[in-house]
């Protein structure tokens, strides 16, 4: 079902991000069509604050309103988040907010972050300060099954030592838009897994953007966007290492169906003082379809000269010589397909916080192909 | 084990075969009856590895000229998969990698395929994986393969025993097995030979593709063939690639050469 843009909606989201809605001239929309984000009735959604009522696990604890902003801004601007779009929009929205600190090996923490079928603007804000040595797992897991917008902020400070093992898992709906930024600074010697799966919005919108502020740290990204019917998923990726020693490794994956679009732009900045940094990331897409379009780019900005840093690109069908050994076997070529499908996205999945095998995420994602 | 009143499972009658614009088989003749192990012996390039995956209906391969019948029925009419059912098994030189899809779901799968097509009940998990825990032992595997994904990681060894596990749960009355014994240290040889020689029985045939007579010093063929520019030129018994290991190929140039020039295509049986 196309999306129809309500004349209020862009004016109304202008005004709350306080400028104009980013359009194709801006680089970094290039590809980015706002059609499903227009068609949101201009207003706010009306459910209960679905952080309001969180059980935290022992290791977790509230941060004092009065500390939020400064920690807030922190991480905004060692990110070089606050200028972007989908945060200057959250912002002006008033989002509903978290902010949580966490200390020793806190239990696992999951964040059912519900749309559901109510019109308008969700906006929520998540601040998260984990202290040196601190180990966190966390699963952000969003659905909606309306004509809605989901705006995130996740912001994350990680002390010298510390762990944290994010999770994103986004099921939606052809009406829905998801707006994801996840702001993150990383002190030497911190460790971030961040997985993302993402699939059925109409459009989502994922930034991740993380800042190795010394170096020395480890950052594991992995990401699956699936795209079908009419459906647009866009990620955003930046990491940024300011000194030496640091680690990336990068898998984004693809499935491409129907007239689909998929947009990936890998961003890694290695700069002069960033020496002795070992970064790899690969992208790889699978297109299903004759209609689905795929854009991906790597964007890699390197000064420094003692490092290594690797990337690909690869966009394919099915591959030919996986599915005739399930077919020598006597697995018929649907299902074969279906397999190589499931097998494909398994490969992302596996990685999310283990709390999200009971949301079953193959099923959410993949739901015409049981 | 030669009988000749054992029923036909295969056979192969002047088969032609390319990938793209370029032959490959140029008239291979070749009957397997029940309980016979035949060898296929040749160079690379010979058109060894193309006769085993045009058998398994490898789409890159088209048929020209020729025919292939399984137990009485047109096998190049059929969908790999189908042909698989009825219960033809090709033993891959490259075992697939594939990331993401377990192993042990994987042997399920295609048993349960096998076995709808016997008119047999799909095994559950629990009953599948009775089976396949005492199905490994043919390749003295362990069971924490079957929790990884189909081959990935897998050593040449392990890849080679578990297209042998393939085998011993999927029950072909066919198996090809081609250049199983590439990359085998002597310990995997002996157990993916001993694996083999364990399922060949006298229902069934086997066709082993190999460059080595070390393979054929643990499983006993009854039959060898030489194959040379995409045809078998020379079939004999055992003793054959005894002969071959001695002399080599070279004697193959003359005899292609001689065959050229005199337009002979049937294979010469010796001895």
């Amino acid at each position: 079902m196309p999306a129809v843009a309500l004349p209020a909606t862009a004016e109304w989201l202008a005004a709350l991000a306080g400028e104009p809605l980013p359009g194709r001239r801006q680089e970094d929309w290039r590809f980015t069509d706002l059609a499903a984000l227009q068609a949101v009735a201009p207003q706010f959604w009306g459910g209960s604050d679905p952080l309001a009522h969180v059980v935290l696990p022992a290791g977790v604890t509230r941060l004092a309103g009065a500390e939020v902003p400064t920690l807030r801004d922190q991480t905004l601007q060692a990110t070089g988040s606050a200028a972007a779009w989908t945060v200057r929009l959250n912002q002006g929205a008033s989002p509903h907010g978290l902010a949580l600190r966490v200390s020793g090996a806190a239990g696992p923490l999951q964040l059912q972050l519900d749309a559901g079928d109510g019109p308008g603007l969700l906006a929520l804000q998540l601040l998260l300060v984990l202290e040196e040595g601190a180990s966190l797992e966390l699963l952000l897991h969003h659905s909606s099954r309306g004509a809605n917008a989901t705006s995130l902020v996740t912001l994350a400070q990680l002390a010298r030592g510390a762990r944290l093992n994010l999770g994103v898992l986004a099921a939606g709906d052809a009406r829905a838009s998801l707006l994801s930024h996840l702001a993150i600074s990383q002190a030497p010697a911190s460790e971030l897994k961040l997985t993302t799966a993402v699939g059925g919005w109409g459009l989502s919108r994922l930034e991740p953007r993380v800042c190795q502020i010394e170096g020395a740290a480890q950052t594991r990204l992995r990401a699956l966007q699936l795209v079908d019917g009419q459906e647009l998923a866009d990620t955003h990726s930046q990491v940024s290492f300011g000194g030496p020693e640091g680690e990336l490794d990068q898998l984004h994956k693809v499935v491409a169906d129907g007239a689909g679009r998929s947009v990936f732009n890998g961003a890694v900045r290695v700069p002069r003082q960033a020496q002795q940094t070992n970064a790899a990331q690969l992208s790889r897409s699978l297109l299903l379809s004759e209609r689905a379009r795929v854009d991906t780019k790597p964007e890699l900005e390197i000064v420094a000269d003692d490092v290594k840093c690797a990337h690909g690109a690869t966009v394919s069908r099915l591959q030919q010589n996986e599915l005739f050994y399930l077919q020598s076997r006597g697995i018929g070529a649907d299902q074969a397909s279906k397999l190589l499908l499931r097998g494909y996205c398994e490969e992302v999945l596996r990685e999310l916080p283990a709390g999200a095998a009971a949301c079953h995420p193959l099923q959410l994602l993949l739901p015409e192909r049981p | 084990m030669i009988r000749p009143d054992a029923p036909l499972l295969l056979e192969i009658r002047d088969l032609h075969a390319r990938v793209e614009d370029q032959p490959i088989l140029k008239g291979v003749n070749l009957t397997l009856r029940a309980g016979e192990i035949h060898a296929v012996m040749g160079r690379n390039g010979s058109g060894k590895s193309t006769l085993s995956k045009v058998l398994a209906g490898h789409p890159a391969y088209t048929v020209t000229a020729g025919s292939v019948t399984y137990r009485g029925a047109d096998l190049l009419e059929l969908d790999p998969e189908q042909r698989a059912r009825i219960g033809l098994f090709l033993g891959f030189q490259y075992p697939v990698e594939i990331p993401g899809v377990s192993n042990l779901e994987f042997l399920r799968v295609a048993t349960n395929a096998r076995r709808a097509e016997r008119g047999e009940d799909e095994l559950d998990t629990f009953a599948f994986e009775d089976l396949v825990r005492e199905r490994l032992k043919v390749v003295q595997m362990d069971p924490a393969f079957l929790e990884r994904s189909v081959n990935e990681g897998f050593s040449g060894g392990e890849k080679k025993r578990n297209e042998i596990l393939q085998m011993a749960l999927l029950e072909p009355l066919v198996a090809i097995l081609d250049e199983t014994d590439s990359g085998l240290d002597i310990d995997a040889l002996r157990i993916v030979a001993d694996g083999v020689s364990q399922l060949a029985g006298p229902d069934n045939a086997t066709l082993l593709i190999t460059h080595y007579q070390r393979l054929l010093d643990l499983i006993t063929p009854d039959y060898v063939h030489v194959m040379a520019a995409g045809r078998i030129l020379r079939t004999g018994g055992k003793e054959l690639a005894l002969e071959l290991e001695r002399t080599g190929y070279d004697w193959v140039d003359q005899e292609l050469a001689n065959l050229e020039a005199t337009g002979e295509r049937e294979p010469v049986e010796v001895a």
